[in-house]
């Protein structure tokens, strides 16, 4: 069983049912829904397996390693493994994956339209084009092909936003999103190239295998000099102030379950690399620039906030707690330290749930109401109760409320924070009270009260499929809430290999 | 006198010259309504050539064949494989064009010029390779004119005629005073005599200048790329096709040749690598920002064309191993993907007549099939993985960075992204846009079996190139190598 390629399974098993996919019939709209969710289901399964086997076997490091050589002349292989950061982040999209087929698979009522009717084939196959890239990215060791899977990533957006997505908005934004993402990816790459010269140059070995660049040793000035350039190329995904804009205008553009995506997976992806990347390869540069990737993210986070708290617009509203909380993430790269990298790790996983959450039930509100505008809204627990619940219970996290999983990220950041440095970790904190207060203000809004006359009777619940999706969501929630050695121990692992990185020799 | 090696190192040459008067011959005796079948015939033919020649053609160690006329190396074989590939594709495409496809004589020309591109890629002499050049060329002004009646294609044939003899002169002027400075005409003793000192490096740069005319022009690299458009939008759509791709291959192939072979040496490499780093950044840069407000397809793809010579110099600037196996690299994911990008224009215009961006609106309810091959070819061009577009760049990237001009390769990736506009839009009214009424399902695009074929063929080979590289790039390594 230890043979078995299993992250190779994982990663291509979207490529695979998305060609099947294209190969239907177009007019097979059930048929190309049912492989959709076939496949995502056992990518689920597969994630999940890997990730209690790396929970519970105690393993460290790399696991579940396999590498082919792809262009040995170059040094470039396909060398696929997860550690305790990584394993969390397949599993999400695993999860985001298998929620995100069960959002769209429609509704035929006529009041409704939810879910995707126009030309699912497409949809589903480009979906999973873009789970492919997402994967790919998570398990890659392997600098070439990481970033050959970060490109994947980005160009099924463009298409799912612009064809699927809202019509008032979608050019604008998808074109915005694209060209952001390409320019910071780009970027990046130059970096990238730099990195693999220098290392050919010192070593004598052509090669993009990260495991071996990690021990190149680059000299300080050229760390400092390309740290800038690779994180901040990649962490223009993570949405990192002054680089977010694109990131609200594309969540809003989306169709569900690409916001789902979008939000709880590639943003993740973004900041994944910025890590695995920027950081672990460049350890140097990055205690050098800490304090503006902490002061970025720390306006991130504020800002975020604030400007969630404004809007009136409910998908920008958790567009921009999204920017918030990705901030948070940052935040906790930036410490640099036991504490914040641990959070970080959480958080990633605890966000991309939650804002899965969160853009499904808007999506599903959206679908049936017509409207995102707070005010216009009201009284949807009378129609959709188990929305509200699984909304609230999303909101309970993005508060950071003990006993959920959101708490158990968010608290190591601001340990973490505070160590390096403690003012930093007051002003971020505003952010939490931000938060509730505007979560709350939308519960009681969009959720209570009662429904506006022009909506009476037009607004059904939500159905099956959609309930299953939110039920996935929020046990994830609670139960890394309530036993939270369910991950951090594995996460902790995972940030003690990358301390070893950072301070060799141990402090 | 004669020998195997010598035969082999022609043997493709001597097939698709036999495969020429088998057209010839048989064109005649069939119907008008049959005469497509030519393309057919063309097609299977030089599929044949190709397999016969990696069977009996391989070359070994680098050699001088015919008086040192030709030079037999993995160099000129790859390039030969690869023009005949583009020539069979062309010559598919080519059957259901309503002016073009029926007449036999267009597929003679097609051989002709192949005929004359594999003998670039081979030439080790100067007037070898200016006849090979000057073969090549003919039967390409003909073809682009070659829609009588048709005051554009007219305009086009003539244009090419009229820019193309202008600069192959200024190009003779160059090789005639390498020829009285140095005495000879052979590439590989030039090389010689350059590195023992009999040639001063400026009067080298000089000619060498004078050469990269006639280069410049077949490669349309900026200033001399102003024929590009108005020719590609003129001429008939396979055709403009085939000088994007293979026409512009084998300019690239004699550049390499010439300027890696024939003029090493520190001092002058250092002057030209910087002036071609130039000309590489201007046309990238021009050719994308023209590409930028373009309309009709076939010119935005000509403009794109441009941009795409822009790319493959950086290899060449880089004047490294990796340089050289990365523009080879380059070419061959550039051929792919821009003979589909012409396939599906032309398949698209065969059957709606249209040729502008507004006109694709709906096309990806009316051929779902279709749609994605175009998506497919847009974003290889545009450099997104996995098709093969993404490695090339990557690869020519990283031999720029390699040999230091970072700043190159900052404008490339600067020039990449206005290409993600223009390309994304193009693909905006093949999935976004409807057609007026909505009405897409009674406009269907069916295709017929040359483009079908061809298209496939192409798509398959664009994804295979930029999921499987490493065989494509041994091929090109072992071709770069033969430089050195």
């Amino acid at each position: 069983m230890m043979n078995f390629p299993v992250l190779s399974v994982i990663t291509f098993t979207p490529i695979v049912a998305a060609m099947i996919i294209l190969l239907l019939p177009s007019q097979r709209k059930n048929e190309a829904r049912a492989v959709a969710l076939t496949a995502a289901s056992f990518a689920l399964l597969l994630a999940l397996w890997v990730y209690l086997q790396y929970l519970t076997q105690n393993m460290t490091g790399y696991q579940f390693t396999e590498k082919y050589d792809w262009l040995p002349m170059l040094g470039i292989s396909l060398h696929f493994g997860v550690d305790g950061i990584s394993a969390p982040l397949v599993l999400l999209t695993g999860v985001v994956m298998f929620t995100g087929v069960l959002i769209s698979w429609g509704d035929d009522h006529p009041h409704v339209m939810a879910g995707i009717q126009d030309r699912p084939r497409e949809f589903f196959a480009f979906l999973f084009i873009l789970a492919w890239g997402v994967l790919g990215v998570f398990v890659s060791l392997d600098l070439f092909m990481l970033f050959f899977f970060y490109e994947i990533a980005v160009f099924p957006m463009y298409l799912l936003i612009v064809i699927w997505g809202w019509n008032v908005t979608r050019e604008y934004a998808a074109m915005k999103l694209t060209l952001y993402l390409f320019i910071g990816s780009v970027i990046a790459l130059v970096g990238v190239l730099v990195m693999y010269w220098a290392h050919a140059e010192n070593t004598g070995v052509l090669t993009f295998d990260m495991l071996k660049i990690e021990t190149a040793g680059f000299p300080a000035t050229f760390q400092i000099i390309w740290f800038l350039p690779v994180f901040l190329g990649f962490a223009v995904l993570g949405g990192i102030w002054p680089f977010h804009n694109w990131s609200p205008d594309g969540h809003v553009a989306a169709p569900t379950a690409v916001s789902m995506f979008h939000a709880g997976v590639l943003m993740k992806l973004g900041a994944f690399a910025a890590l695995r990347v920027g950081i672990m390869l460049l350890p140097e540069g990055a205690k050098y620039w800490q304090w503006l990737v902490m002061l970025f993210a720390a306006i991130a986070v504020v800002y975020g906030a604030y400007i969630a708290f404004v809007q009136m617009d409910f998908k920008y509203m958790v567009g921009f707690s999204s920017v918030s909380h990705m901030g948070l993430v940052m935040l906790g790269f930036s410490t640099l330290n036991r504490d914040g990298l641990l959070g970080s790790g959480l958080q990633m996983f605890s966000h991309g749930v939650m804002t899965a959450l969160f853009f499904a039930v808007v999506g599903m509100i959206y679908d049936r109401a017509h409207t995102r505008q707070i005010p216009e809204l009201g009284g949807m627990s009378k129609v959709m109760p188990f929305a509200t619940v699984g909304f609230i219970i999303g909101g309970l996290v993005s508060m950071g409320m003990p006993l959920f999983s959101g708490f158990i990220a968010e608290f190591p950041i601001f340990l973490g924070v505070w160590n390096e440095q403690w003012l930093v970790a007051v002003i971020c904190s505003i952010s939490i009270i931000i938060t509730a207060a505007y979560i709350m203000r939308n519960i009681r809004q969009v959720f209570f009260g009662e429904i506006p006359e022009n909506l009476k009777g037009h607004i059904g619940d939500i159905t099956v499929l959609d309930k299953v999706a939110i039920t996935t969501l929020c046990l994830f929630m609670i139960l890394i809430g309530l036993y939270p050695s369910m991950m951090a121990p594995m996460v902790d692992r995972g940030v003690t290999y990358i301390l070893n990185i950072l301070y060799p020799g141990g402090s | 006198m004669f020998s195997s090696t010598m035969f082999a190192s022609i043997l493709p040459e001597i097939l698709i010259l036999i495969l020429g008067m088998l057209v010839l011959i048989v064109e005649p005796f069939w119907k008008e309504e049959q005469r497509r079948n030519v393309g057919w015939l063309t097609a299977g033919g030089l599929f044949l050539s190709m397999i016969i020649s990696l069977l009996f053609g391989q070359p070994g160690e680098p050699t001088a064949t015919l008086g040192g006329m030709v030079r037999f190396d993995w160099l000129g074989f790859f390039f030969k494989q690869l023009f005949m590939f583009a020539g069979a594709a062309t010559a598919l495409l080519l059957m259901d064009n309503e002016k073009v496809g029926r007449r036999g004589e267009s597929y003679l020309l097609l051989l002709a010029s192949l005929l004359g591109m594999n003998l670039m890629a081979v030439s080790s002499n100067l007037v070898m390779l200016y006849l090979a050049i000057e073969t090549t060329s003919i039967p390409l002004y003909v073809l682009a004119g070659f829609m009588v009646g048709d005051d554009k294609s007219a305009e086009a044939g003539f244009k090419y005629l009229l820019f193309g003899v202008l600069t192959s002169t200024i190009m003779l002027y160059g090789f005639s005073l390498v020829f009285g400075f140095s005495g000879t005409t052979d590439l590989y003793q030039l090389a010689q005599m350059y590195r023992v000192g009999d040639l001063s490096p400026l009067t080298a740069f000089a000619v060498l200048a004078l050469i990269l005319v006639g280069i410049g022009f077949k490669v349309s690299i900026v200033p001399f790329h102003f024929w590009a458009p108005d020719v590609y939008e003129g001429a008939p759509t396979p055709v403009a096709g085939f000088l994007s791709t293979a026409s512009k291959a084998a300019g690239f192939a004699v550049l390499v040749r010439l300027f890696f072979v024939a003029f090493p040496g520190a001092d002058l490499a250092r002057s030209w690598t910087i002036t071609l780093a130039i000309l590489s950044a201007i046309t990238m840069t021009l050719g994308n920002m023209l590409a930028l407000p373009q309309t009709n397809i076939k010119r935005l793809l000509a403009f794109s064309s441009v941009a795409h010579a822009g790319y493959a110099l950086i290899g060449v600037v880089a004047f490294t191993k990796l340089g050289a196996a990365s523009v080879v690299f380059y070419l061959a994911a550039y051929i792919l993907t821009n003979l589909l990008a012409f396939g599906i224009a032309m398949a698209f215009s065969k059957v709606t007549g249209f040729e502008d961006l507004k006109d694709y609106a709906g096309m990806s309810r009316r051929n779902p099939g279709l749609a994605l091959m175009m998506l497919a070819a847009f974003l290889s061009l545009t450099g997104m993985p996995p098709f093969g577009g993404f490695v090339a760049k990557v690869i020519v990237f990283a031999a720029g960075v390699q040999a230091g001009y970072v700043w190159l390769v900052v404008v490339g990736i600067i020039n990449s992204m206005i290409g993600v506009y223009y390309y994304l839009n193009a693909l905006k009214y093949v999935y976004l846009y409807r057609m007026p009424n909505e009405d897409e399902e009674n406009h269907p695009i069916p295709l017929t079996r040359p483009y079908a074929i061809a298209l496939v063929i192409l798509a398959v080979g664009v994804v295979l190139i930029g999921v499987v590289f490493a065989p494509w790039f041994g091929w090109s390594e072992a071709a770069a190598l033969n430089l050195f």
